[in-house]
This record gives C-alpha cells, structure tokens and sequence, in this order.
C-alpha cells in the first residue's frame, strides 16, 4: 500500500517563507536598503525574520530608529540588547536634531506630538544615508490605508505614496525600479495579523519588551485613552488626575500618543487569548490614528512609513 | 489547508461590498471603533442606513465617492481557516484589478444579481478566473430576497453559468449557492426562506472546500535570489543559494543542474536559521549548498536534473495589458520573471481576446489598457521557464516600461 505524501506548510510558515522571500527580494533590488526599528513588535518580528533570511551572514540593512525622543526607557534598553543580538548596526536619527536644526517645529499645547514630524527626521536621514529603500514592519490588517499598500511601495522623490496611481503587484513579481532620487518603502508583514504575530512570537520564543506586558502603571485618561503618566513625556491637565491600574500596551509608540488597555495578561498565552477576545482595533489606543478619518493616508501620502 | 485566499468578482451594485460586510460582520471579524468610526463617517455623509462598504474602502477619495477604487487585501479568521480576500473593485480599470487579486487566489467568487442573471460581466469574470487558473469557483446568486427566494430562479442562472462555463478548461470545480447578502441568508447563517436549498452555506463552503494545493509538488525548481557568503571565521566556506521553492521537492543528494549555465552538482545541505532540512518544497524559504563550487548567482534557476524545465528566448504568452499608454508595436520592455530580469521585445500581437464573448479579435491589433491577448516574444537573454498551466511561479511574467519604470502588463506562459 502507498501512501500519498502530504505537503503540508502551516499557516505561521506560509508567513515566514513568503517575509523571507521579500526581505530577500528587498536585498537583492535595493542598492542600499534600511530596516525601520521602533521596538515596536512587529519591527522585532521582522528584524527577527531578516536575521533567518540570511542566516548564517549578518543582516544586508541597517536598522533605523527614527526617535521621537519620547521613548519608554523600556523600548531603548530593549532595542540596544535586541540589536546586538542580532548582530546588526544601528542608526538613530533624532525629531529633536531636526527640531534644533529648525527642521520641524514643535507643535504646541497640551495634545502636542511628535508623530508627524517623523517624517521630516525620516526623510532626512533617507537623503543623507542615500538610503533607497525602508523596510517596515506595517500590516494590511491593522488600518484601512495599509490595506491599499503593496508589498513594495513605490514613493516619489519628495517620499510621497500616491495611492490613487500604484503599480499593480502580481503573484510574487515586485517592481522595485525607479529614478534616481525615487523610494520605495517594503512591507514583508503585508499578510500578518495581529494575532499571527502574536502566534509567531510565541512560537518563536521572541524576548519582547516588557511593557507588552501587564504591570502596574501611573496613567491619566484622555479622550477614552490611557495616557502614561511615569516618563513625564504626555502632560496631565489638571481635569486628568493621575491613576495607578494594571495596565499593558497592545502597540508601542511616541509615549504620548500611545494608549494602554487594562489587562491581567501576563504571558504571552494571555495575551493571545485576550487578542482573540478583543472587540478594539489594536490601533484603537493611537491617538495619532485618531485625529482624522484618514490620518494615516495623509502622513503616508507626506513621506511618512 | 490552514489559510484560503479568495477574490471576490463582481459588476457594480450588485451586492460585492455588502457581502464582504456580511461576511465579516457574521463571522464578528468586525471591531467595535471599526463599526463606529463607519457609522460616524456614514452619519456624516448623510446615508440613511450604515454602510458596511465603508468597512472595505480606504481611502479619502473612495469614501468621498463611494466607490472602490484600488484592491484592497481583508483579512479574517474563523475557528477553521484564515482567510485573505483580494476585494476588487468593479468598474475603474477592471481587468487590471480582477488579475491582479486573483493572481494569488486559490478561489474566486463571482456574484450574480438574481434579477439580471448571467450577464456580460458574469462572463467577462469567469473568463479572467479561467485565464489565471483558478480553479475553484463560488457562484453567489445574490439578491434571491428580489426573486421571492425562487428555486427556478435559481436553477435558470445555475443552467445559463454552467453552459458557459463548459467552455473554459480550467475551472475544476463550481458550487451554486443562493444567497441575500443584505439579510445574511446563507452567508453565515443558513435561510429558513430556501428549504428548497439542502447545500451549505457560503462561510461553511469557504471554511471546508479542500483547494488542495495550487503548489507544484511534481518539477522542482528553484529561483535563486541571493547568495549568502558569511565573512567569519566561523562560516567560512559558507555558499548558501537562497530562494523559495518554486515547485517539487529537493532533498541532500538530489542531482541538481543549475541553469542557464547547465553545471551539474549534488545538493549538499537545505539550509535553514533553525538547521538543516530533510526536505524542502514550495513554497518554502531556504538556502540550498552545493557539493560542487558553481558560478551560480541571482536570476539562475536550480532545477532536478530529471525533470528540466524549458529554456528559450523566444516566448508564447496570453498577457493582460495594464498600461496607460497602448503597447507599442515591437517596442521593447523590461521582462521580470521569477528572480530573473530581461529585455524583451514583442515581436508578433497574434490576436486579442474580446472577453466578453470569448472570440478572438484579428483586425485590431493594438493593446490597450485592460486588453487581453496572444503574443509572442523575443528575449535577450534565454528566460529558464514551465508553462503557466504546469506551475504558476515559473510561467508568469511581468512587463516593465523601461523609461518610466511601471508595470505595463502582466503574462502567462503558453506551453
């Protein structure tokens, strides 16, 4: 009797292969690409895919840290060991240089952000570095811009996304030509979801920062977010008194626009059972999303990941 | 199977962006701030019921319109699979969008108004289906609320789809299911308006159809990418070719040719981050080792000695025009095909396609945007290939404008 071989590949494989496949792709069209490294998740899980891509050689990119200098002290020392870990060079290009350079200007109030800006501090460190490409870790599922992005998308010199006029992207063929001066930015987690990554980190055994997990915290309530109140980055008004909860954050950004969510989950099965639960976007808890309808459609079409 | 990738073909209004809504809204793939920020946008456009379309479209200009008008990838999960779905956009460059979503899909639905039947379009849909071999086909009657829920109805359009359809070769398999997008019968949850209809419904179809695998498990190839050449001490003699499996199965020891440059070896080692492999098949990431020291680099295909695929500079293909500007007579385009990059130029249009009514057109014979056709092509260098029907890796292609860099239109090899 034969049996018929079976060539099964598993959900979280598919994945893997095919953000190798474009990290590679990336590599290999690219003159000289950067990987955009917040701290942030899923920058970690495509940091840590690029590191098997071309294992056993180091990384083809450096990694970029466009730093709004309002960081969880967490994320900074997470991002130092990660980054030797891995093997990898860093390069940190600061909104508060290109503030003190007259590069961008501080917005102003108590809502101020340093979100927008990072275009400016991206945009620069990409014309100085004469970087053509930047990987990020974006993903179609978590906002409805993203979900109109190609895997390699296409920017104007200027690092501008036209949305309206991209190039059609077919079976896995990319089109990473352009003019001199032109970009691209490359999306491997285009096809993750939250809980994919989630799924992937676990198996992985992937260290995260430990702010993804619950903890006790100092935080203010602003327009149905939790605000942290402990780095002294995001000012309470005093109609915003300060509460201690047991908190963890779903994403990691800019602290003073990133919400947490009260949360028991302490390990990672926690967690992916209350991301399974979830009734919130994980994106729910930016305030930077939050400021219009199509927030991230315009910082996207001004050059922004 | 674990993951479905669908695409959703339809003609304006009949329902496409409502039963993406449904689908997502039944199986509560929908978050709470996504379903307000919807009902918010909604309010303030002034519609008088919630819009669930607005869920699909992104962008400023499409909610402003109300019109879709890029693909857009959906993703949700049930207990039993995930599920991706190429949502393409009915009206504004049509052809390009539909080709393009179900250039990686294993199923397409088509959606048929119950009123109108099988029309033009209905036709048009198969056909691109047909065209990039998918092979498995869901045929959504939609709107069976307007038809007062009619079995003849019903069995009329399945009569009128079939006998179309019996003319393309490639659709493996069709299922019929009746459906009210707008009232959720059959979607998620089974009508108690149709008992007439004993078959599943249209998540459970999704959930439980078996697509097999649109992989190649038979010609191993091996599209090589990068090599990785470590510069320690430690990985010293390291070659590791690395791609992703493109068809078959590779295992150490396998007699392997690499191709154009046709040098024999033995693989040594399937290379991964987590150690070695005993086996490698598509569509799997790896890094192959040699027995042998070869002149190998990107753009070469690794391939089964056994089994070669062909290699040639003279190329048949069907391919879909997507450029603003109409192809030009023996103008000569970049030609991407798997991890290898060409000049090509057309050198005969032997007949476009009226997709519509299947017949071939010969006394126009310049390509457009949207328009489909045989050509044959002429490379400057021999393209390493499998027929499209064979494997769907190594028979497409793109081609590229070389002055302004776009993609201008995509092809499938003929065998």
């Amino acid at each position: 009797m034969s049996s018929i071989r079976s060539y099964h590949v598993s959900l979280l494989q598919q994945l893997e292969s095919e953000a190798i496949y474009v990290l590679r792709e990336t590599a290999a069209q690219f003159r000289n690409p950067a990987l955009l490294f917040s701290g942030g998740k899923d920058s970690i899980v495509m940091a840590w895919l690029a590191r098997k891509a071309f294992h056993p050689a180091g990384l083809p990119f450096t990694l970029l840290h466009v730093d709004t200098g309002h960081n969880f002290p967490e994320t900074l020392s997470y991002r130092d060991t990660f980054v030797e870990q891995i093997g990898a060079r860093l390069l940190v290009a600061s909104v508060q240089d290109s503030i003190d350079q007259g590069r961008a200007v501080e917005e102003r109030g108590h809502r101020a952000s340093r979100n927008k800006l990072q275009t400016v501090t991206l945009l620069d460190a990409i014309a100085e570095q004469k970087f053509d490409a930047c990987l990020g870790g974006g993903r179609r599922d978590e906002e409805k811009a993203r979900a109109k992005e190609r895997f390699f998308s296409h920017r104007n010199d200027f690092g501008q996304w036209d949305p309206k006029n991209q190039r059609p992207e077919l079976w896995n063929l990319f089109n990473g030509r352009m003019h001199q001066g032109e970009q691209f930015r490359v999306f491997p987690l285009s096809n993750w979801t939250e809980m994919d990554v989630w799924l992937y980190i676990r198996q992985e055994n992937i260290p995260l920062p430990s702010l993804y997990f619950s903890h006790q915290r100092r935080v203010f309530q602003r327009d149905g977010s939790w605000l942290d109140a402990e780095t002294g980055f995001a000012q309470p008004q005093t109609e915003e008194p300060i509460l201690e909860k047991t908190m963890r954050f779903r994403t990691i950004g800019d602290v003073t626009c990133t919400g947490a969510v009260e949360s028991p989950a302490a390990t990672l099965d926690d967690i992916i059972a209350e991301v399974a639960a979830a009734r919130q976007t994980e994106r729910g808890t930016r305030a930077d999303d939050q400021r219009s309808e199509s927030a991230m459609e315009d910082r996207k079409k001004e050059g922004y990941f | 199977m674990d993951l479905l990738r669908f695409t959703t073909a339809g003609s304006v209004d009949d329902g496409k962006s409502t039963l993406i809504g449904r689908l997502l809204y039944d199986s509560k793939s929908i978050f709470e701030d996504q379903l307000e920020a919807v009902e918010r946008f909604s309010r303030k456009r002034g519609d008088q019921h919630v819009d669930l379309a607005l869920l699909t479209d992104g962008l400023r200009a499409e909610r402003e319109q109300g019109i879709t008008i890029d693909v857009a990838y959906r993703y949700f999960a049930t207990p039993r699979r995930k599920f991706i779905i190429a949502d393409t956009p009915g009206h504004i460059q049509y052809t390009r969008n539909m080709v393009t979503g179900a250039s990686t899909a294993n199923l397409a639905i088509i959606l048929i108004d119950a009123r109108k039947g099988v029309i033009e379009q209905t036709c048009r849909h198969a056909f691109l289906a047909n065209l990039l071999r998918i092979q498995h086909v869901v045929v959504a009657v939609n709107k069976m609320d307007l038809v007062d829920f009619a079995e003849e109805r019903f069995e009329e359009i399945k009569e009128a789809f079939t006998s179309f359809a019996s003319r393309l070769d490639n659709l493996v398999e069709m299922t019929f299911i009746p459906i009210s997008a707008l009232q959720g019968d059959n979607v998620v949850d089974k009508s108690t308006q149709m008992p007439w209809y004993q078959g599943p419904t249209l998540l459970y179809h999704l959930e439980t159809v078996y697509v097999g695998t649109t992989e190649n498990h038979v010609e191993a190839r091996f599209p090589v990418q990068w090599v990785i050449r470590p510069h320690s001490d430690q990985w010293h003699d390291f070659r590791g070719f690395s791609g992703r499996v493109a068809g078959g199965v590779f295992k150490p020891g396998d007699a392997v040719t690499v191709l154009p440059s046709g040098f024999q070896s033995k693989i040594k080692e399937i290379h991964t981050a987590d150690g070695p492999l005993e086996e490698a098949y598509s569509p799997l990431s790896v890094s192959l080792l040699l027995e042998d020291e070869i002149d190998t680099s990107r753009g070469d295909m690794i391939v089964k000695s056994n089994n070669p695929p062909q290699m040639g500079q003279d190329i048949e293909a069907m391919i879909c025009w997507f450029g603003e500007k109409p192809m030009s007579p023996r103008g000569r385009y970049v030609l991407r095909h798997t991890t290898r990059e060409v000049q090509a130029v057309i050198k005969e249009v032997r007949y476009k396609v009226n997709i519509n009514t299947l017949h071939k057109i010969e006394d126009d014979l310049e390509f457009h945007m949207n328009d489909i056709g045989r050509i044959s092509l002429r490379t400057s260098a021999p393209v390493i290939y499998d027929s499209y029907a064979k494997n769907r890796i190594t028979g497409s292609f793109i081609l590229i404008d070389a002055g302004s860099n776009e993609t201008v239109a995509a092809g499938m090899i003929r065998g």
